[in-house]
């Protein structure tokens, strides 16, 4: 079982959290000038990295808060947490998120 | 191929068995192929075989990271079933069954299938109405399906405790389901496309698959570049990992997946028990070893390892179920890593770069079908389009929004 660092309550076990797959997924602005195949790719497409991965969790045993987390999907190592709408830690200026432009 | 059989066996036992020939040959990757198979795991051999058995496809390699079937084909459950819900599903599964009632004799292998059943347990007033749809619709299907009351259940298995935090209200059956020795099929597709001239290509990892002009020309692998006219990949949970190679994203995430087996016991489990609402499944290798299936890791991984509250829950409920193995040793425990796709349905077709196909996406429960999933791919990979039992499996149902919804009948929630 992983320790996950909630960045509003503290290091806590995984069992109290649940897993929200990729972070910095952002919901198209412009939904009704879409295709078919765009929205295809905003709903089920996912980077599925082996190594980094940006990803949500949720704290649901605790203060139900949702955070972003810095994971790597080999050693399951968790470099870091942040809280949703902060930087990224140690990323570029302006740069919210790890999923390169679709 | 020397043929396996029972004058075979006393000829090379009076020469103490030293004159068996090799299984397959371990050649060195020519530098051109009509076809490569990215994947030495049981799809990606029955691909291969099924290519240069049923299209004639000559020029075949198989590349395979590791060892050929070292992943998933090593650490699934061995559990054959094709009760699945909706029509295409029960087809690809039904089409899976249906060969492997006849695998050992095509192939000249003996993968001990062994048809002794498969349980499907209901704890709930809507499991039970379910089960009697899945039930329903597998019948209409022509598929063998029935349910199950808790007196049938008991007669198979007198040792179930039915009732427990987790009643036993039902099941569905399918007799014609069971299981089958993993590493079998995978030798045993091995060596029959062996010999049908498919070179077989281990510790050859992809490191870049190259294209030109949107078609695939080659792969780059650590033993230097294959050319070849088609690529198929079939790579369960690295799939996009090389979906990435190729330029282009799958709906995929990946898991990690675990099973465990026990110390063998004397023959006490006649067929094999799955819960989906427990997340339990078990069933008795001829060894008598018990073979446990475990739920998937929350998060997305590529460890080939989980988390051992993933176990102990499943245990629990083992044990809830049948008190009687609770003080059963664990021998072994191991993890694969499953690529789960939305709709628990694979993704077998055509991709956005010529002359690549994938195959992928069978996620917890992709074991059952090797077969059907090595011929269709096969044939879509041979004809450049799909067969009719994996049109409606196309990446492109996530355009078009065709998902085929089988989380139900997937047995691993995910």
């Amino acid at each position: 079982m992983l320790q996950i660092t909630c960045p509003h309550c503290g290091p806590r076990a995984e069992s109290e959290f649940a897993y929200g797959g990729e972070g910095g997924v952002v919901r198209p602005a412009a939904g009704d000038a879409m295709s078919d195949a765009e929205w295809g790719d905003y709903v089920f497409m996912r980077r599925n990295p082996k190594g980094l991965h940006h990803e949500q969790w949720r704290h649901a045993s605790g203060c139900g808060r949702w955070f972003n987390a810095l994971r790597d999907t080999v050693s399951y190592r968790i470099h870091a947490t942040w809280r949703i709408g902060a930087p990224m830690p140690g990323a570029a200026p302006g740069q919210t998120t790890t999923r390169s432009a679709a | 191929m020397q043929k396996f059989n029972i004058w075979s066996l006393l000829r090379n036992a009076v020469s103490y068995h030293e004159g068996w020939q090799k299984q397959w040959r371990s050649p060195e990757p020519k530098r051109e192929y009509d076809v490569v198979v990215v994947g030495g795991g049981g799809h990606g051999l029955a691909t291969a075989y099924y290519l240069a058995k049923e299209h004639g496809v000559k020029n075949i390699a198989v590349v395979e990271r590791g060892w050929l079937g070292g992943g998933n084909t090593a650490r699934n459950t061995t559990i054959v079933r094709s009760n699945y819900l909706w029509d295409e599903a029960t087809h690809l599964y039904e089409k899976a069954l249906k060969l492997w009632e006849g695998l050992s004799q095509d192939l000249n292998y003996n993968v001990m299938f062994s048809q002794r059943g498969v349980m499907n347990l209901g704890h709930t007033l809507q499991d039970m109405r379910d089960i009697e749809r899945r039930v329903t619709a597998n019948r209409l299907n022509g598929v063998d399906a029935e349910v199950l009351g808790p007196a049938q259940i008991q007669a198979m298995l007198p040792f179930i405790n039915l009732n427990t935090r987790y009643p036993v209200l039902g099941a569905s059956f399918q007799r014609r389901a069971g299981v089958a020795r993993h590493d079998a099929v995978a030798w045993g597709f091995a060596r029959t496309a062996d010999s049908h001239g498919v070179d077989i290509l281990q510790n050859c990892g992809v490191t870049a698959i190259r294209r030109e002009g949107g078609a695939v020309t080659g792969v780059e692998t650590v033993k230097g570049f294959i050319r070849a006219k088609k690529v198929a990949i079939v790579a369960a949970g690295h799939s996009s990992v090389l979906a990435e190679m190729a330029g282009f994203r799958l709906p995929l995430e990946s898991h990690p997946l675990q099973a465990l087996v026990s110390e063998p016991l004397k023959p006490i489990f006649p067929t094999v028990v799955m819960s989906n609402a427990i997340h339990a499944y078990i069933s008795q290798t001829d060894k008598g070893d018990l073979v446990i299936g475990a739920g998937i890791d929350a998060y997305t991984g590529y460890g080939q390892r989980g988390s051992y509250h993933v176990i102990e829950s499943t245990l629990q409920a083992i044990c809830e179920l049948f008190p009687l193995f609770s003080r059963v040793r664990m021998n072994r425990q191991w993890g694969g890593i499953v690529d789960v796709s939305p709709d628990a349905c694979p993704i077998i077709g055509l991709t956005p770069v010529k002359g690549l196909y994938i195959n992928c996406g069978w996620g917890t429960g992709g074991f059952k079908a090797t077969p059907s999933s090595g011929w269709v791919m096969a044939h879509t990979v041979a004809q450049d389009r799909p067969h009719p039992l994996n049109e409606a499996f196309g990446l492109d149902r996530f355009a078009t929004g065709h998902l085929i919804d089988e989380h139900g009948a997937a047995a691993v929630a995910h």
